[in-house]
């Protein structure tokens, strides 16, 4: 029987976030403290041509000046910490100066004279692409990956620039909304027979589409204070992972990684912009070993829209041919990201998403990402997935009805199981249970009622859609670590980082569960490097849940290993006779014999070798050697590398249904229902996941219907550098209540039957309600996300808004 | 460019009455900062788009605080909040389109502080001028938003004189609607102008949206009784539910008896620099029914005039629907 899995609990810093006490990065001081800040670009494209910062240096106050010299060159296409020669959007940071007070860097910052040499520049990728068009870069406006890229959010390797033109011919025939014949890409891939596909299909729909980037915003902006004691950097930061960051973090300030004590105890928001360390933490720590003082260096809300990242921009255009029974045949999808000036684009997941989502029997993928003048682009929340859930939900809807099918029974047609298989065939699923999930869905949301309602009131119009959420959510190789003390308590090492979701904790249950510890008697160690943190995935891809409930198990079952071992040792007998209940180890025929946890922990100390954390395993990660090093002797050591058996990609899937009415005259969109169902394994916190499924729904409904991400073409500036005028959903836009549930089903890969769902949380509502807007208008297809209210009064009104030209901004 | 966000140094002046207030104003004049609630003022300051010499804190002055009812209406001071607009009884009995009009406003929050005072006297928010763009408005020589690629959406479909920005209140077309006289003080004595003239296009003034003039201070509203208890209605499209400008907004007073309409005043917002009257449509209703078929008729006059920049042509139709709206409420 489960003690902790499918139960709730109250993760242990709640409470500090409700009463304000716990503490982020800016709410660390130390002695002798500066204050640093940042000059930035005020052009999107050029460059630097002088810098003279004689007249800020002889204020008083002022202690410092740094700049791209004083840290190593970053040669193209990397993100540079600050511009050396070339700034390629408007906000890049160029300097910094410290001083003690901001007041003090803020007026010598307006006191530096920079010279600048424009450049032309583009803030539309399919402009660069025209013949002639302006480069974002001086090599060029395509980032081309020469290997294999990496994970999401972590810098990019074996990549390079180059110079691609389409002809004009193919830049017309994508503007018109058709394939773009002849077009050069840069990722390309195909399977099963498309023409064949094609031809074997009942209807075919073809779309172009758009959907815009989005800022982060992060409520947290990213401030950094860095000290330096005896040649260790302690570095107060605001990351979404903690000792994923510890090797990256520590190349930056160019020091061992034993020699860096990442703090973090909370993060506020990262949505994928701080999965790993972003090259502005450079200037702080760097900074403040040239001054040989703690640096502060607070990031402004504006400056968290610049150097925060955004979700890259698609424009697009599919082909979908469906058979006669509503099975997927074929699609042939082409997709030119926005990289903005990191020039990465998140296309392949998108065309992943429509693999792994209607398992097509045939398909291929083109893309392209084309650097912009705008701001850095990076992973956020589903990066192409979500987005591309969103626009191509009403693609699909549309041939569902051409078909005749009910909208919701296409999906179950198409849906995954744990035969299915992800993106370019290139691997199965853990397991999959998509089908349960949209019945499941269907009934909590009534939508056989709901269809069937009267749908017009009025200016009024009642509209219902559906549409699928989808992300990898599961790593493994990691390690676990895990401590008994003698006080017979259960410390459980996690070097899983505090984004908000409260995974560290969630994960945390599975060694408590483990080992069969009340969870009172339990207490998880993190926040801080010098806490003896194991080495842990980033927290991004929705895999923690899966990948660490993995690690903390594998550490309990080392301790319950070592336990028998003990009690084998200090009782007679051999371990497999003994084991493990009410935190005692004891004799499975006699459990009158036996010890305490706390008992086995001093024995543990007193054998020394692996059972106190003298000796350990040869396939642990340095980090994770490093904190056992640090917890020798003081308890009984459980640590481990997961080495449980993981074939194939851990499909987090979430089904929703949305119900709106739409105001003809208005344009507005009022979202009357929400219901979502989930197909991530076991849920292992409840509450938790009700939480998750209102809050990423939110994010969502912003990105069908709200957020904007708005730049001038005639001057490269944004719009929306605010959050007020980047407009995400607020409680008065999204219901009240929404309805969430869970498939509830085991992953076999999973020790406790648990995968992710953090991000197909926005994705699933995003696609329900951009569905729900099609349907409400008989099927119009905007094309684009988000359907704002402008374009909605006017298509009603016939002002012939042309959705067939794509534009990457929303108005 | 610097990092901006924090204030910077000015002095500060926190009178207590109004007299020394107006002392102070008259001292500094352009120099110096009035700020009521200071929602519209921080940005530009910490921003450092605006700057002034002195920040005279209004927000101390009890004496233009609150909601007194005269001899011929009310008198709403200038310091009252959005909130405490919103929820007057008095206010909500006889003059329900202002109190709707003030709990459209932002979010709550940003009503519990921000004032009627600030909530008309608010400067635009066409972005480029707000980023500190030297604009025709900011004194330049150049038009951002009026041009065939500018992202101007939200921006004015009337009245483009070199600048297109649109007024951003929410409460300036009530007080229109309501024929309201804007009382005006300055150490020098007091002058009143109707709501109507209190506000002005770049036609007449590029730099200023009031006829507020340096060393005069707003310190209250006069709500006549002609209008008390007319048939209202008040309507905000914006984006969002909470913390948004409109993209249109309507306030409208009608005087009905029997069905027909005597008399009216229908005012949008956020389709020019100033609260915009439909008088053209205020005259054909008159003496007509007020019904769906009388709005029908009449909503396209309302836009008569009209000219779309690149993105803003939503908001002909959108001002059509809600004035048809208004009139078949």
């Amino acid at each position: 029987m489960t003690t902790h899995i499918g139960i709730d609990f109250t993760p242990p810093d709640v409470a500090g976030k409700v009463t304000g006490e716990i503490k982020y990065a800016e709410d660390y001081k130390a002695e002798g403290m500066v204050f640093a800040r940042l000059l930035t670009s005020p052009l999107p494209s050029g460059r630097v041509t002088s810098i003279d910062t004689s007249e800020a240096v002889r204020m008083d106050g002022v202690v410092g000046v740094f700049t791209a010299d004083d840290l190593p060159p970053v040669p193209p296409p990397g993100n540079p910490a600050l511009a050396s020669e070339y700034v390629t959007y408007v906000g890049q940071p160029i300097l910094a100066v410290a001083a003690v007070s901001e007041e003090i860097a803020e007026e010598a910052i307006s006191r530096v004279r920079i010279g600048f040499e424009r450049r032309d520049f583009t803030t539309d990728p399919l402009n660069s692409l025209t013949p002639g068009g302006a480069n974002a870069y001086p090599e060029g406006n395509v980032l081309v990956r020469t290997e294999e890229e990496g994970p999401e959010g972590t810098p990019i390797r074996g990549a390079e620039i180059r110079d691609i033109k389409w002809t004009q011919e193919a830049m017309d025939a994508f503007r018109s909304g058709r394939e773009p014949v002849g077009a050069e890409f840069t990722t390309e891939w195909v399977f099963g027979d498309l023409d064949a596909g094609f031809a074997d299909s009942a209807v075919v729909v073809e779309e172009p589409f758009v959907t815009i980037g989005y800022p982060h915003h992060s409520l947290e902006s990213r401030t950094c204070m860095a000290y330096w004691e005896n040649g260790r950097c302690y570095f107060h930061g605001s990351l979404q992972s903690q000792s994923a960051v510890n090797n990256g973090l520590a190349r930056m300030l160019n020091i061992e990684p034993g020699n860096l004590v990442f703090i973090n105890e909370a993060t506020g928001g990262g949505f994928g912009s701080k999965i790993g360390p972003y090259p502005f933490m450079a200037i702080t720590g760097n900074f403040s070993r040239m001054l040989n003082r703690p640096v502060q260096l607070r990031i402004t809300r504006e400056q968290e829209f610049y150097i925060g990242s955004a979700r890259s921009g698609m424009q697009g255009w599919i082909k979908v041919g469906v058979k006669a029974d509503g099975k997927v045949s074929a699609v042939d999808l082409v997709i030119v990201n926005d990289g903005g000036a990191t020039g990465g684009g998140s296309g392949n997941s998108s065309a992943g998403h429509v693999s792994i989502v209607y398992q097509p029997e045939s398909m291929r993928y083109r893309g392209i990402s084309v650097y912009t003048n705008t701001t850095p682009r990076g992973a956020q929340r589903g990066p192409g997935q979500n987005e591309m859930a969103s626009v191509l939900a009403p693609i699909m809807d549309k041939a569902a009805r051409e078909l005749g099918m009910d909208r919701v029974e296409f999906r179950r047609v198409n849906a995954v199981d744990s035969n299915g298989w992800y993106g370019n065939q290139s691997g199965p699923v853990t397991s999959a249970f998509m089908r349960e999930a949209v019945d499941q869905g269907a009934e909590l949301f009534g939508w056989n009622e709901k269809i069937n309602q009267p749908r017009r009131n009025g200016s009024k119009i009642r509209g219902v859609g559906t549409g699928v959420g989808y992300h990898g959510a599961g790593s493994s190789g990691y390690d676990g670590l895990i401590r008994i003390g003698t006080d017979g308590r259960l410390y459980i090492h996690s070097g899983v980082g505090n984004l908000g979701t409260y995974s560290y904790a969630g994960t945390c249950r599975a060694a408590a569960e483990a080992l069969q510890v009340p969870w009172e008697n339990c207490e998880i160690v993190r926040a801080r490097t010098d806490r003896h943190l194991p080495h842990s995935s980033g927290q991004g891809g929705s895999n923690t849940i899966f990948t660490h409930t993995r690690t903390n198990w594998v550490a309990a079952q080392d301790a319950i290993t070592k336990l028998k071992e003990i009690a084998a040792a200090e009782l007679g007998g051999d371990p497999s006779e003994f084991e493990i209940g009410d935190q005692r180890v004891f004799r499975s025929s006699d459990n009158s014999q036996g010890l305490t946890y706390a008992q086995a922990a001093q024995r543990a100390i007193e054998m020394g070798g692996k059972y106190s954390g003298m000796e350990y395993p040869e396939d642990l990660n340095p980090i994770t050697e490093r904190a056992v090093q640090g917890l020798q002797g003081s308890g009984l050591i459980g640590v481990s590398r997961d080495n449980l058996p993981h074939e194939g990609q851990a499909p987090g899937i979430l089904v929703g249904f949305c119900e709106i009415e739409l105001d003809t005259d208005t344009g507005k969109v009022e979202i009357l229902d929400y219901a979502a169902v989930a197909d991530c394994g076991t849920v292992v916190h409840p509450k938790n996941f009700d939480n998750s499924m209102r809050g990423g729904a939110v994010w969502g409904f912003g990105m069908s219907a709200y957020e904007r991400h708005v730049y001038d073409p005639q001057n490269g500036l944004p719009a929306n550098v605010g959050l007020y005028q980047s407009k995400p959903a607020t409680y008065l836009d999204v219901p009240t209540l929404t309805k969430a549930g869970a498939v509830n089903i085991p992953d076999p890969q999973n020790p406790v039957g648990a995968r992710g769902i953090g991000e197909p949380t926005q994705g699933a509502a995003a696609a329900a309600l951009s569905s729900a807007i099609a349907d409400a208008l008989d099927g119009y297809l905007f094309n684009r996300t988000p359907v704002t209210a402008d374009m909605i009064v006017n298509h009603v009104a016939g002002n012939n808004y042309n959705t067939t030209s794509l534009k990457t901004n929303t108005f | 460019m610097p990092s901006y966000d924090v204030m910077p140094n000015m002095e500060l002046y926190q009178p207590v009455q109004v007299e020394d207030a107006l002392a102070l104003a008259d001292r500094f004049a352009e120099r110096g900062w009035l700020v009521g609630g200071g929602q519209d003022t921080y940005g530009w300051l910490k921003d450092r788009a605006k700057s002034a010499d002195a920040l005279i804190d209004l927000s101390a002055i009890e004496s233009l605080r609150g909601i007194t009812e005269t001899a011929d209406g009310i008198e709403i001071g200038a310091l009252t909040t959005l909130t405490e607009v919103s929820d007057s009884p008095v206010i909500r009995e006889r003059f329900s389109v202002l109190s709707d009009a003030a709990g459209k406003v932002a979010s709550p929050q940003i009503r519990n502080i921000g004032t009627l005072g600030g909530n008309v006297s608010q400067d635009v928010r066409c972005w480029y001028y707000r980023r500190g763009l030297s604009c025709y408005r900011a004194g330049g020589n150049l038009c951002y938003a009026d041009t065939p690629e500018a992202m101007n959406r939200e921006h004015a479909i009337f009245g483009a004189s070199r600048c297109v920005a649109a007024s951003p209140s929410d409460t300036a077309p009530a007080l229109v609607a309501l024929d309201a006289t804007m009382v005006i003080r300055s150490s020098s004595g007091e002058r009143t102008v109707s709501a109507e003239d209190y506000f002005i296009g770049p036609a007449v003034d590029i730099l200023h949206t009031t006829v507020l003039r340096p060393g005069e201070i707003l310190t209250g509203v006069r709500i006549p009784n002609t209008w008390a208890n007319a048939t209202f209605y008040f309507e905000k499209v914006a984006d969002r539910n909470v913390w948004d400008f409109p993209l249109v907004n309507i306030a409208a007073a009608f005087r009905v008896n029997g069905g027909t309409i005597e008399d009216s005043r229908i005012v949008c917002g956020s389709v020019e620099c100033t609260p915009h009257r439909a008088t053209s449509v205020e005259n054909a209703i008159r003496g007509q029914a007020k019904n769906a078929s009388t709005a029908e008729s009449v909503a396209t006059l309302s836009t008569d005039g009209a000219r779309a920049l690149a993105h803003n042509g939503f908001k002909i139709p959108l001002m059509q629907n809600l004035v048809r709206r208004a009139i078949a409420a």
